[in-house]
């Protein structure tokens, strides 16, 4: 599969009174035709940064130190600001967390939905309105006709979010980033919501950046995940191999503080908190709220260690060199089934501590 | 269970706003339930459930339309004068869901967490006063230091941990927790719940924990009731709500719920819920089996008196 967009050490910092915010600390990843890239972090992790710089959306005080971002082999960061105007929105456009603030309330929804058809499209008006109300169908917006005329306000959460989806859509973006989408909507309206984007995904093959910090989530739509910490991708892999085979101790905190239905004993909490960007640690940035931390990782930055061909992990757990630990109870249940049932589909490749 | 002792008796709550006119919103409609000295009850619902609103008047910050709610055998909305209100005010305590909102941003730590034990005058001198305050902040897992901050200088988990030592300062029995944990990152949130079930243990406390996240809601409840458009539709043992679920509503809102467990959603099924027309039948919480209630007609009881036994199958 091709690769739509690809991010290569991208580094981001931003300028406050206190210093420089070392938000985006060499990351790279790579998103393919048609799949579903979840991203998931804590606040702060750095990943709402990393997608608003693909749109070239940082406020004034961002910079873009180092790195590249190949949108079908140009880079966006060397664009022009008209340019980039000619692109968000048509090519890469965004979904974002709050329904409620991401449309004007001084303006009828059709009118927000024709707005990008009519800029990016040059159509005229009445085919731009044509256009709106198929979008408002395809996103299942019930009585779409006598609907366009109405304001935000006089719709619900989940209706907004259908309409939001709907602008993002109107000009089959190449890439559609959605940052946190679902989480101000309640779980069965979520579960709508979640139903839509999949299927509009198959209908027009867009590729997605789904944001997220609910793991559930994650496990519906995505088809690989990367794990962000303190500005780092520290694990990329697809679904099964995040949820079955984690091998970052970041990862296996965060799946192992998610209660399960059958859980009774205490819940596992990942103790203290992220690390202040202002000043990161050294060596590996999870090494001080990690119970698996060795010496090397307070001293040095681990490297991406290849687990499968699909599959890298940031940690020096990985080094061939380095004691075998116990994951959490967890974590050995979710590697037991995937022994059983995912394996065999990577097993070729999977060799402890390749180094990349 | 039915020989524990009450703490708590809503009996026929009802909540009405702008009643009587064309806007009249009923928030909660007639809801029924008993909470368990020492035990969690879990009450979930989407927005707009009446959730929230049913935590709010147990507290007495709304005044209801009907019904009553007995604290420890007083009836809260009877409580009159200033020594009962407080002693009533001491004994309950309420935790929020926004901990940016619920601090005042211009109080330090120290007086935010003792404005609890100033009003009640539980300090014998301010000597005692900080010793209090330093003992609530270890006991939250936050350093006595910290006590001379302004609550922007923490993170929401610290935040959160602050509301919940300002709650403890005066030794409550009850205290309502109205969604604490969903504004928090998912790896805090294990280390509140962790906290709050660690506080229940040690310092005996009664629960009523709000929330919609209905995973977290189920490790941390005893029993859970569910709410949907103002009305309990089901109330039973956490366990069984999760495994033998006997409201359609319930039914729906479990299956609605991502697991982190891509197989798991591979194969989801979604059950939508499709309200049933009312065809001039009382409807009623019933009990199915021994603390299990259901929302149903009388001519409902059998078909799910069966549905239960086929689920143990």
């Amino acid at each position: 599969m091709s690769n739509v967009l690809e991010v290569k050490d991208l580094e981001i910092t931003f300028d406050t009174y206190a210093g420089k915010v070392k938000a985006i600390r060499g990351v790279s990843f790579d998103l393919k035709k048609g799949e579903t890239l979840a991203i998931v972090g804590e606040s702060g992790s750095g990943k709402s940064v990393t997608t608003r710089s693909i749109m070239r959306l940082l406020s004034q005080n961002a910079n873009v130190e180092n790195g590249e971002i190949l949108f079908n082999g140009e880079d966006l960061i060397k664009k022009s600001e008209k340019e980039m105007q000619g692109i968000r929105g048509k090519e890469i456009a965004m979904i974002f967390q709050d329904p409620m603030t991401s449309l004007n309330p001084t303006m009828t929804i059709g009118k927000q939905i024709s707005e990008p058809i009519r800029l990016h499209q040059k159509l005229s008006k009445d085919d731009a309105r044509k256009r709106a109300l198929e979008l408002l169908n395809l996103v299942g917006l019930p009585d779409a006709e006598r609907r366009m005329k109405q304001y935000p306000h006089q719709f619900s959460g989940g209706q907004r979010q259908r309409i939001v989806i709907a602008i993002a859509l109107a000009c089959n973006p190449e890439v559609l980033i959605a940052d946190e989408p679902t989480t101000a909507l309640d779980v069965t309206i979520q579960a709508q919501i979640l139903d839509l984007m999949k299927e509009l995904q198959k209908k027009i093959a867009t590729s997605i950046i789904f944001i997220t910090h609910d793991l559930g989530v994650v496990a519906n739509v995505a088809d690989r995940v990367a794990v962000m910490y303190a500005g780092k991708i520290v694990e990329i892999g697809t679904v099964d191999e995040i949820f079955y085979n984690p091998q970052h101790p970041y990862t296996w905190g965060l799946i192992s503080s998610m209660p399960t239905l059958e859980i009774t004993e205490t819940l596992y909490a990942i103790p203290g908190t992220p690390p202040d960007l202002l000043d990161p640690p050294k060596g590996d940035a999870f090494a001080p709220r990690n119970a698996f931390a060795m010496k090397i990782d307070t001293e040095l930055e681990p490297p991406y260690f290849k687990v499968s061909e699909t599959h890298l992990a940031s940690t020096w757990l990985l080094h061939p060199d380095a004691p075998a630990v116990e994951p959490p109870p967890e974590i050995k249940a979710r590697q037991k089934i995937y022994e059983e049932k995912f394996a065999p589909k990577y097993a070729k490749t999977q060799v402890k501590g390749g180094v990349n | 269970m039915e020989n524990r002792e009450k703490i708590l008796e809503v009996k026929g709550l009802k909540q009405y706003f702008n009643k009587g006119t064309k806007n009249e919103v009923r928030a909660v409609d007639d809801v029924t339930f008993d909470i368990y000295k020492g035990e969690t009850f879990g009450l979930v619902g989407e927005s707009g459930s009446g959730k929230s609103t049913t935590g709010r008047s147990i507290i007495r910050l709304y005044d209801p339309t009907a019904g009553e709610i007995d604290f420890e055998g007083t009836k809260v909305h009877d409580i009159t004068g200033k020594k009962d209100m407080l002693k009533f005010r001491r004994e309950m305590q309420m935790i929020f869901q926004d901990p940016y909102a619920s601090l005042n941003p211009k109080m330090k730590v120290r007086d935010i967490i003792a404005e609890g034990i100033d009003i009640h005058g539980l300090a014998s001198s301010t000597e005692d006063r900080n010793q209090q305050v330093d003992d609530l902040l270890k006991t939250v897992g936050l350093n006595p230091d910290h006590a001379s901050r302004y609550p922007h200088e923490f993170s929401g988990g610290q935040r959160q941990r602050i509301g919940i030592a300002r709650a403890l300062a005066v030794k409550p029995k009850f205290i309502i927790a109205d969604e604490p944990i969903s504004a928090l990152d998912v790896s805090i949130q294990a280390q509140v719940v962790n906290l709050l079930m660690e506080l229940q243990k040690t310092q005996n406390l009664t629960f009523l924990f709000i929330a919609h996240d209905l995973s977290m809601v189920k490790y941390i409840s005893d029993r859970i009731g569910v709410m949907n458009t103002g009305k309990l539709l089901e109330l039973a043992p956490a366990d069984e709500v999760y495994n033998t679920p006997l409201h359609p509503y319930t039914e729906s809102l479990l299956s609605a719920v991502p697991l982190p467990d891509p197989e798991y959603e591979r194969n989801r099924v979604r059950t939508p819920y499709i309200p049933r027309e009312s065809n001039g039948e009382p409807e009623e919480l019933r009990e199915i089996s021994p603390g299990h209630f259901v929302y149903c007609r009388e001519s409902d009881i059998a078909a799910l008196k069966e549905k239960k036994a086929n689920y143990k199958k």
